[in-house]
This record gives C-alpha cells, sequence and structure tokens, in this order.
C-alpha cells in the first residue's frame, strides 16, 4: 500500500506540475493565440493528465480531461481558434481538474459530489455547446483539404501528385529496361497527370547512338498507395535508372501529424525517423547515406547532413525534413531531462544540508585542534579538508535552488485575474526568473509577493481613464524583477501608477496614534509606515486589499527570512517595492564579535564598516546613545548592555563599533572585540526563546562554545527607539 | 528493308517506317534516316505501319526532331499509327512534336 501511496505521490506532483504548464500556456496563448507550440505543449499537458489519471483508474479525470483534450484538439488542427473567451473556459477547466485531482486523492473510493458534477457538466457544456457555433462561424468544413481537391480541375495543379523523377542509365536499353513498361504498369495503380520527357544529355550530329538511353522522365502521379509500393514499380530497374519519388505536397500534412505522434521513447536517426512515418524508403536513405559517403570522401572536413542531401536528390520536401529534425530534437531533449534528473525527497535534501553543517562545525573544530597542538604536518591534510568541506557545502547548498521563474510565473494568473475583477488593463513582466535560490526561501516568499502585487493591482495602478487623464498608456504595467546581489538575491516589484500619497499616509497615521502630530518624518519613514499595524490608506477596503492587515505581515514575513523590504515611490510615476533576502537559510558566511566575553554573529552581508569606538574621533553623546559617524548622526547600542551581560566593560576597554545596515537604516553596536569572518551554520533557537528580541538564531563554533545570531533589523529599530 | 522511299520531291521527300521501332531495329533505322535529314530540306515521316514503338524508338523521333529543328530543317510525322498516338500521349510529347495526329481509319488492326 505504502508503495502506492509513493506512486500517486508522483502522480499528483505530476499533475500539479502540468497543470501549472497548462496554465501557463493558456496566458502565454492570450498574447500570441497562434503560438503551434504553446498550443502543442497545452494538449500535451491535458492528454498526459488524462494518461496518468486513466493509468490510477481516475475515471472522473478522464472523462472530463477527455472532453477538454477533444477541444484543444481541434484548436490544433485549426478548426477551432483561440478565443479570450476559449481561455477563460479553459482557465476554468484547468481549476476544475485540480478540484477533482483532490477529490480523487482524498476520497477515491466515494462518489463526486454533485456540486463537482454540476461544475464539470456546465464547463462541459461551454467548451462543447459552444463549439457548434463555433465551428459554424469558423471552419465549416471537416476536411480543410477538399477545397484544394476541388482546385485540382485544372491539370497544372500538382499538389496531390507524387512526383516520380526518373534518371536512366545510358545503358538501360541494351539492359533490357523500357522506360515505357514503367509508365503503363505505373497506370494500373493511379493516375498519371502528367509526364515530362527531358533529354538534357542527347547528343548532337554524329554522336547520337540510338542503342542508348539519353532519357529522363518527371511523372506526376495520383494515386493512394504509399512510398513503397511505387517504389516496387521500379524495382527491376534499380540498377540502371535513379528513381526519385516526392510525396505530394498534400502527403506533407499527413507526415507531420505521424511525425508529431511518433512516440518518444528514444533518440532515432533522422533517417529512422522519416522511414518510420514512411516519407522515405529504405532504398532513398541508402542512397542518401551513399552520396553522403561519398561527399565525405571527396571532401572530408565537411559532410553534409543527411537531411540537406535527401532535400537536395527531391525524395522528400524540406518542411518534412525540418519537422523530423525537430521532432529529433525534441526527443534528444526528452530523453536528456529524463536522464539527468531524479526526483528527491526535499526532506532527504534537508537532511544532507544539516550533515554538512555539522561537517563544516567539526571541521572547524579540528582545525582550531590543529593550531591549538601545532600538529604542523597535520596542516596540510587539515587544509585539504577545509578546502573539500567547503566545496561540498556549497554543493550540497546548491542542490536545494530552484529557479524563482515558477513562483513569478503564478503571478500572471493572479495579475490576470484581479486585473478583469478590476476593470483594469495589466501587464506583468518577468525579468530574472532564471535567478536561483533555495527551495525553502522561494516557498516562504510567495505569500509576501502575493500581497505586494495585489496592492499594486489594487492601490498602484490606477484605473483606465484615470491614467489615460494622467497622460499615461491605458495599460498599466506590473514588473517582476529578480536579481542576484552580493550573496543575497533581489527581487522587486514596480508598478506605473500613482505612487503613494505620504499626506494621506500621515494623516491616517495621525489618526491611528501611530505617530504623534508633531512629528519630523523623513519621506522615506513616512512611506516605512505603511508597514505599520492597522494603516491603510485605501478609503473603501475591497475583497484584495485595504484593510490594514497584511502589510504588516508582509514585513514580518520577509524579516523572518532575514530579508529587508524597501519602499521607493514617486507621486503620479509608480512604487517599488525592494526585497533582499539570503539565498538559503542554512547557513551564511557571519562577522563574529565578542561583547562580555559573549560571542555575536553578525551577517557579514550587513556589516557596513568597522570603527574604533573614541570620543577623541568621534562625537559620542552617551545619554542620548548618538554618534557623529562623519558628519552623519546615527544611534549605537552597546551588545554588553543590551544583553544584560553581568561585567560592565570598562572605559579603559578599547571597544569598537560595528556599523550595520539594514535597508536604508543605520546603527552602530558597542562590542569589545572583532573576531573576523566565520562560515556559521544556522542553528534555530528552540521555542522556549522564540520570543527573545535581537536573536534569530545560534550556531555552534569549531571549539564547541555558542555564539548567537543577531536579528540586526530587530536591533536598528531598538537603537533607534531608545532616543 | 527498314525504310521505304514513298514519295521524293525537289527539297522533300517522304519515307515510310515499315517496321516496328524497337531498341532492335533503332540503330538501323537511324542509319537509313539521317542521310535524308541531312539531303533534304523536309522530311515526312509516314509512321502508319508502325506496329510496335518503345522508349527506344520515341528517343529516335525526338532525337530526329530536334537535329531537324538544329538544322532548320522541317521534320513531320504523319499517318501515325495507334501504337504511336498512345505512346506519344502517354508521354506527353504531343505539343513537342507539333504534328497534326490524324486517326486514319485503317488503325483497327493495331
Amino acid at each position: 500500500m505504502s508503495d502506492m501511496n509513493a506512486v500517486l505521490v508522483t502522480f499528483t506532483q505530476e499533475a500539479k506540475e502540468l497543470l501549472g504548464e497548462m496554465e501557463e500556456s493558456l496566458l502565454v496563448l492570450e498574447d500570441k493565440p497562434d503560438d503551434s507550440d504553446t498550443i502543442d505543449s497545452l494538449f500535451r499537458a491535458i492528454h498526459t493528465v488524462k494518461g496518468s489519471s486513466g493509468l490510477f483508474g481516475f475515471n472522473d479525470i478522464v472523462a472530463f480531461t477527455h472532453e477538454a483534450e477533444t477541444v484543444l484538439d481541434q484548436v490544433r488542427h485549426g478548426e477551432k481558434a483561440i478565443t479570450d473567451q476559449l481561455i477563460s473556459i479553459l482557465l476554468n477547466c484547468r481549476d476544475h481538474i485540480e478540484k477533482l485531482i483532490d477529490h480523487c486523492l482524498e476520497s477515491s473510493d466515494q462518489e463526486l459530489p454533485d456540486e463537482l458534477v454540476s461544475a464539470g457538466e456546465a464547463l462541459i457544456f461551454q467548451l462543447t455547446g459552444k463549439q457548434a457555433d463555433d465551428n459554424a462561424l469558423a471552419v465549416p468544413d471537416e476536411n480543410p483539404q477538399s477545397n484544394v481537391l476541388e482546385g485540382m480541375g485544372e491539370p497544372n495543379d500538382l499538389s496531390d501528385s507524387w512526383i516520380i523523377a526518373l534518371e536512366f542509365k545510358i545503358d538501360a536499353f541494351r539492359m533490357g529496361v523500357d522506360p515505357l513498361s514503367f509508365l503503363r504498369y505505373l497506370k494500373t495503380l493511379g493516375e498519371i497527370q502528367k509526364v515530362l520527357v527531358l533529354t538534357p544529355e542527347l547528343p548532337e550530329g554524329g554522336e547520337f547512338d540510338p542503342e542508348s538511353c539519353y532519357l529522363r522522365c518527371k511523372v506526376a502521379f495520383v494515386s493512394d498507395v504509399d512510398k513503397q509500393t511505387i517504389e516496387e514499380v521500379f524495382e527491376f530497374a534499380e540498377d540502371d535508372c535513379v528513381i526519385n519519388i516526392l510525396p505530394p505536397n498534400s502527403k506533407v500534412e499527413e507526415y507531420l501529424s505521424l511525425l508529431e505522434n511518433l512516440p518518444e521513447l528514444h533518440v532515432q536517426r533522422l533517417g529512422d525517423i522519416l522511414l518510420d512515418v514512411g516519407v522515405l524508403t529504405k532504398n532513398d536513405i541508402a542512397r542518401a547515406v551513399q552520396a553522403q559517403t561519398i561527399s565525405d570522401e571527396v571532401n572530408s572536413d565537411d559532410t553534409k547532413p543527411l537531411g540537406e542531401i535527401l532535400i537536395e536528390q527531391q525524395v522528400v520536401q524540406p518542411v518534412v525534413v525540418d519537422e523530423a529534425l525537430k521532432k529529433q530534437e525534441k526527443i534528444k531533449k526528452k530523453v536528456a531531462v529524463e536522464a539527468n534528473y531524479i526526483r528527491v525527497d526535499s526532506g532527504k535534501l534537508g537532511q544532507l544540508i544539516d550533515l554538512v553543517g555539522e561537517l563544516v562545525i567539526s571541521g572547524a573544530g579540528m582545525d582550531l585542534m590543529v593550531e591549538r597542538h601545532g600538529l604542523s604536518d597535520v596542516e596540510e591534510v587539515a587544509a585539504t579538508m577545509t578546502t573539500l568541506v567547503s566545496s561540498i557545502r556549497d554543493t550540497a547548498l546548491e542542490l536545494r535552488m530552484v529557479p524563482i521563474g515558477e513562483t513569478f510565473s503564478r503571478f500572471r494568473r493572479v495579475v490576470r485575474d484581479v486585473s478583469n475583477e478590476l476593470n483594469k488593463n495589466i501587464e506583468l513582466q518577468i525579468t530574472g526568473g532564471e535567478t536561483e535560490l533555495d527551495k525553502m526561501v522561494v516557498e516562504k516568499i510567495n505569500d509576501p509577493l502575493t500581497h505586494l502585487i495585489r496592492n499594486s493591482l489594487d492601490h498602484g495602478i490606477e484605473p483606465p481613464e484615470q491614467r489615460l487623464q494622467a497622460g499615461k498608456p491605458e495599460k498599466g504595467v506590473i514588473q517582476l524583477n529578480a536579481r542576484h546581489d552580493s550573496g543575497h538575491i533581489v527581487i522587486q516589484i514596480k508598478d506605473d501608477g500613482a505612487g503613494l500619497d505620504s499626506e494621506k499616509i500621515l494623516a491616517k497615521a495621525i489618526t491611528n496614534g501611530i505617530i504623534p502630530e508633531d512629528h519630523n518624518l523623513s519621506q522615506q519613514e513616512t512611506f516605512n509606515l505603511i508597514f505599520a499595524a492597522g494603516l491603510s490608506t485605501k478609503a473603501q477596503a475591497s475583497d484584495l486589499s485595504g484593510r490594514g492587515v497584511g502589510m504588516d505581515v508582509v514585513k514580518r514575513n520577509i524579516e523572518a527570512l532575514r530579508g529587508t523590504v524597501a519602499i521607493d515611490s514617486v507621486p503620479g510615476v509608480g512604487t517599488t517595492f525592494t526585497i533582499q533576502l539570503p539565498l538559503t537559510l542554512a547557513i551564511i558566511d557571519g562577522f563574529m564579535v565578542e561583547a562580555a566575553a559573549e560571542r555575536y554573529i553578525i551577517p557579514l552581508s550587513m556589516v557596513d564598516e568597522c570603527v574604533e569606538m573614541s570620543s577623541g574621533e568621534w562625537a559620542i553623546d552617551e545619554v542620548m546613545n548618538y554618534v557623529n559617524l562623519r558628519g552623519v548622526a546615527m544611534p549605537y547600542l552597546r551588545l554588553a548592555e543590551y544583553f544584560n551581560a553581568e561585567r560592565k566593560a570598562t572605559s579603559s576597554d578599547r571597544q569598537s563599533l560595528v556599523i550595520v545596515r539594514s535597508g536604508q537604516n543605520k546603527a552602530g553596536l558597542v562590542v569589545d572585540e572583532l573576531h573576523g569572518e566565520n562560515q556559521t551554520v544556522i542553528k534555530p533557537l528552540g521555542k522556549v526563546f522564540e520570543n527573545l528580541s535581537g536573536l534569530t538564531g545560534a550556531t555552534v563554533l569549531g571549539d564547541g562554545n555558542v555564539a548567537l545570531i543577531l536579528d540586526i533589523q530587530g536591533l536598528i529599530q531598538t537603537a533607534t527607539k531608545n532616543n | 528493308m527498314t525504310i521505304n522511299v514513298n514519295k521524293q520531291g525537289d527539297t522533300d521527300i517522304q519515307v515510310a517506317i515499315c517496321n516496328e521501332m524497337t531498341i532492335y531495329t533503332a540503330l538501323e533505322q537511324e542509319n537509313a534516316l539521317s542521310p535524308h535529314l541531312q539531303a533534304e530540306q523536309a522530311l515526312q515521316l509516314d509512321l502508319s505501319d508502325v506496329s510496335e514503338i518503345d522508349s527506344a524508338g520515341v528517343q529516335l523521333l525526338i532525337y530526329m526532331k530536334k537535329e531537324a529543328n538544329r538544322l532548320s530543317k522541317q521534320l513531320t510525322l504523319v499517318n501515325h499509327s495507334q501504337a504511336v498516338v498512345d505512346v506519344i500521349e502517354l508521354l506527353g510529347l504531343v505539343s513537342f512534336f507539333g504534328d497534326p495526329i490524324i486517326i486514319s481509319s485503317n488503325r483497327s488492326e493495331s
């Protein structure tokens, strides 16, 4: 049974991925309704869902997906046009399939609940009921080729004919070959539409030998027989005649669809693919390969591809070869993907990374011992070990890195649905989707991102008429960017909407008592107020946002990931949210400091600079805890005091000031000693310590001691508030 | 005798081919016909007795026609037998020779 469960999990994962693919394709089709690649992948997605559901006996899913598949098949063959309406229906179908899958997984033995049944029926009606109308309008003809057939009255139209080119060798007559007899036999298989006799090599004057053959023929031939049969007609003349049989143009479509449906099991040679679908016969290939070998011998460093030779020999249309090559490429890719990826339980990866963390710690311990005991002969071995351990650390962390693009493209749907709901015209532009970060971070950033995007959609982008009045294009744009920036990932959400209204924010904040009336806030600080709990500037709360809960949650969530969020806004031009996140939650580069014999880790990326804490150099306000650093006043915090360490640092000790920065805010931390960089394996603090302020975690040092990892953001806030 | 001179004019001649036109007769016929094509301005070939014609025969006719064109002389085919008509039609060469094909009354035996 547990085996079965494991398989079911795979099925669910795959199905969810396919549904995601489907959604993505549909949204692409909205912009590019004619993109046949996308239509194909859409079709494949739903086809695969249907197939694997069938495997598990989920008949409800099969029945429903079948209808959608049928419609998509018509789309694929150009019998039905992609309309916005159809896309909407298909998106709903996608959601419905998701529900069906959930139902089958949770209660597969129960009947489908009535509401699912009726929802499914309604969707099927929308899909197929509409189909009758559509067909009547768009393509009244089941078979688009019959038009072509009607036009065949003119003998010149040879699109349905096989073109057989016969090039007889000079000795053909002497060998008893009579071209006429072939033509007569050919007549019994179909209709010879036209024969063209060519004699380009017929000599003039006395050179002519009546017993030699100088004839060439091109025959247009209409018949239902396949290529093999036609070739057999000329079997007898094989040695004395070069025969090229080009399939009719009208057959090309048939070959293309055969190619499309070719099973993608293993990589085949081009010739074999074409042979499989019947475009070529074995003889065609043998001849082409021979030609290839000959040209290879003549010109050894430039081998012509087989496809090119086949086209030159006029045995196949270029478009068929192109399609076959594409198919080959696709199979190659597919096989490669299947061979190179394995699914791994992310729990196992987590375990591996935990172990690597332990390895890093004990590696540091070993280094320490080697140093302490002065074992010079062990040093080299230890150094190699350290290098290896850090490579292993990097590789292990990389295993959990996933591109953020998948998360990003989910927002296409959000943007689409919400902008429809709000009657706004909004485009989502995504860049940097290939940027990678830890899967754990990706999962946790989804909610805050959704919230920020909904905010931009709802508050940021103005309604179309207002935009036009402001002289902006009717279509609003939200940009979603991701990029790496020195050990961090920076995600930007940028809209070209109205921007934040600082007056409104201030007024609201004063009414809600968040700030006093005689405030003295900079614009940046004003913007940051929107992250305060209980503040919404939207006069009327909507479904989406405006209730004043959310932005504070967004900030909290991002900070929980040890990230920061900053706002930049220009009235009338737009608002930009910049989220900065660490790439991983497991191991970071830290900066170790010591205060009152206690060690602390500051994430290295947040350290701005270290200076000596001396009143000789800087003006220090000991009462207000302010330091004037090169003309910039900033709050400072004595770490030892803050954490209530017993021993008070005496003023005779040389103290250092570490300037830390989080986003735009800076503060100084006064410490006794600087220890420098440290590979920090982050260990979460236990539940008991969850509410401690100023700390986010702990790490184990090489000597077995524990160092606490500082929550820099929290500390900066505290330092600012203290004044 | 493979050919038979029917009518000899000042600058033209009508020659009847009195045998089949196949690979077996092609060489002989070419040898017999070529001097006439060289000598006269216009050559008429009476094909009424050609009971059988194969590719070599057709090729000979094509050659003769091309040579005539090259030498700016006139070659006409007359009294096509049914066998000749069939082949010329099958190969789509009617317009190439450009001669009116008169279906002769005595074609029934072919």
